[in-house]
């Protein structure tokens, strides 16, 4: 009985599947291991930074006069005032850097992709590259050589403007390269047919399609260069108390309120110094979360 | 159409392309756009070396062995740039050694191993970490991570002391404000761009190579083996060598993080001192006289030579990646 069952039940061939070997298995699993860990590892130190900011920030966000009041008159040991001439510096430096940065950028993406194809595209496109990798001091010291050593301007908000807009042009061109690419030749081609100029197509057809990848792309660049620590070291001196002039004066931003009360070794200064970290944080969390809302609810319909 | 070809005047002025003022004048601020971007780099380029040559001049030490920076007299320039770069590229490499790895484990996790419905948010989080500002990367670096670190980094002193790299540095470990902490603050925060790059690519290996690994019975980790990696290589490699360009020219991180050190550079991970960058940002506030600015510019020089240099070198990897 048991022998009939054996035969009949013996395979002919042995079969072409091979079981997996222990050895196999087992660098598999260590593979899978490995990977997930190095995922777990990266997340420890976003954690960290982050509760660590959070907690010995918190006290001071909601300190009263935190968001409305600047540090005119705050003497170092003391905790009144906030940072509310640094929150200006920091939306004005970056909204200034977006108005020069933007037009020339998306122009620069529109070359790109719409017109370019010759050489000069070959090299706009190794320089963006390049850019984009230019350090934010090397761009501030550049600024600082030809807008106040050689033109003669005064350190002010809108030097430090000029070297943001090395930084983020690269992004914007980028990012809204990357958009323009993928708004269908149908749509230019329709446009075309119907006897519309290029500018025009380019201005009311394909612009408009690609907007809302376009914004996204702006509202990451800004985040970046809201946070860039180098050229205000550089190109603007630290104020207390508020400036609304861009061309002339100090003026404080929080990534320069930061460093500047990293010097001073009192409580207060202390506890500035978290409270403004958060302050950017949140800022910076704020552009970056709009930017994902709006890549949520408008991507570009390819089909 | 078919009617203008009967007509022979007709025919040669619409096969001509209509040229409108428009469309002329829109190229002309596309293309002039383009323009900005090229001439930008060749002005940065040109107006340092315009700015740093009077004072190369005027340096009274070799500025390439020299290991001191002293730019506070104009009559008595002796600056060299031997420490800075020593501090940069240390750092910098410190960061690549820790961040490679542990990027291209996240690229291949986040491309192959992670639940499909996870995958957006899982990249987000890891983007998250670019989105921090390297001044708060500074700041929780040396406050936080490099108290917790100290432990760690007196163990490798103790045990591995006798290699140079890991010898008594030329400032205390005591407090984190070594090469040890910025490199790992560097390595955090060249992370995501390593792991976003590497990520783009490993998503191109062609499915049907995937496929036909697996058919062959190829284990999850044989198939990556075999097809992801061997195809995402330059890319990677690329990818790296940007994040290397970043860890080279991060600056406020690094001029928090590190301790000022009084003697040359032992060329230990232990040391202090400054990089290129944060030697040029801890001087900012004496940028009044022409000499000893442009010493800090010669810097900036050097420093936007050796990222220029990287960048282009990734670049030419990523693209023969592309094209073979």
């Amino acid at each position: 009985m048991t022998t009939a069952t054996s035969t009949v039940d013996r395979l002919a061939q042995p079969p072409a599947f091979q079981h997996v070997s222990p050895v196999r298995k087992v660098k598999n699993l260590l593979a899978t291991t490995l990977v997930t860990l190095a995922f777990a590892v990266a997340i420890i130190p976003l954690t960290w930074l982050l509760i660590t900011v959070v907690g010995k920030g918190y006290h001071a966000i909601v300190a009263q006069g935190w968001w409305a009041k600047s540090l005119k008159g705050v003497l170092p040991e003391e905790f009144r005032g906030g940072v509310y001439h640094a929150l200006y510096g920091t939306f004005v430096q970056g909204l200034v850097c977006a108005l020069i940065a933007v037009p020339i950028g998306v122009m620069a993406a529109v070359y790109l992709v719409e017109y370019g194809g010759g050489r000069l595209a070959t090299v706009t496109t190794f320089m963006v590259d390049i850019l984009s990798g230019v350090p934010s001091i090397v761009a501030a010291l550049f600024v600082f050589s030809l807008w106040i050593s050689v033109l003669g301007f005064p350190q002010s908000a809108f030097a430090v403007s000029l070297a943001l807009v090395l930084l983020m042009l690269p992004v914007v061109v980028r990012s809204t390269e990357e958009m323009l690419r993928l708004v269908p030749d149908e749509l230019r081609e329709a446009a075309y047919a119907l006897g519309i100029p290029k500018w025009k197509t380019i201005v009311r057809i394909v612009l408009p399609t690609a907007l809302s990848g376009i914004v996204t792309g702006v509202m990451l660049a800004l985040a970046r260069v809201m946070g860039e620590t180098a050229p205000v070291l550089v190109l603007v001196g630290y104020s207390r108390s508020i400036n609304f002039d861009i061309f002339d004066g100090n003026m404080a931003s929080l990534p320069l309120l930061i460093f500047t009360e990293l010097g001073n070794p009192e409580a207060a200064g202390v506890q500035r110094v978290w409270g403004a970290a958060l302050t950017l944080i949140i800022v910076i969390m704020f552009f970056n979360l709009l930017a994902a809302v709006i890549s949520r609810f408008s991507a570009i319909k390819t089909k | 159409m078919i009617g203008a070809m009967t007509d022979g005047s007709e025919t040669s002025q619409r096969s001509r392309t209509v040229r409108r003022r428009g469309d002329a004048v829109f190229r002309a601020m596309a293309t002039g756009s383009g323009l900005v971007i090229v001439v930008a780099i060749a002005l940065i380029g040109v107006f340092l070396l315009i700015k740093a040559v009077p004072s190369l001049a005027a340096d009274k030490v070799n500025f390439f062995t020299s290991p001191g920076f002293i730019a506070s007299d104009p009559a008595n320039l002796m600056f060299g740039i031997r420490d800075l770069l020593l501090v940069t590229v240390l750092s910098s490499l410190v960061a690549l050694v820790i961040a490679m790895p542990v990027a291209l484990g996240i690229a291949l996790f986040l491309t192959h191993y992670a639940p499909p419905v996870l995958m957006r948010p899982f990249a987000y989080v890891i983007d998250l970490l670019a989105a921090v500002p390297s001044i708060v990367f500074g700041l929780w670096g040396i406050k936080v991570l490099g108290p917790a670190l100290e432990p760690a980094a007196q163990w490798l002193n103790a045990t591995l002391g006798w290699f140079p790299l890991f010898a008594d540095g030329n400032v205390s470990i005591g407090g984190g404000g070594t090469i040890f902490t910025a490199g790992i603050v560097l390595a955090v925060m060249i992370l995501p761009i390593i792991t976003a790059v590497s990520r783009e690519v490993f998503r191109q290996t062609p499915t049907t190579q995937i496929e036909g690994a697996l058919a062959l019975g190829a284990t999850r980790w044989e198939m990556i083996k075999t097809t992801v990696l061997p195809f995402g290589r330059s890319g990677y490699i690329a990818a790296s060598m940007l994040g290397l360009g970043r860890a080279l020219g991060e600056t406020v991180a690094v001029l928090v993080i590190l301790r000022s050190a009084s003697s040359p550079s032992h060329f230990s991970v232990f040391d202090g001192g400054f990089t290129f960058a944060s030697k040029i940002a801890s001087a900012a506030g004496e940028f009044s006289q022409p000499l000893p600015t442009g010493a800090y510019i010669a810097a900036g020089l050097v420093l936007f030579v050796l990222t220029f240099v990287v960048n282009a070198v990734a670049r030419s990897i990523a693209g023969k990646g592309r094209n073979s």
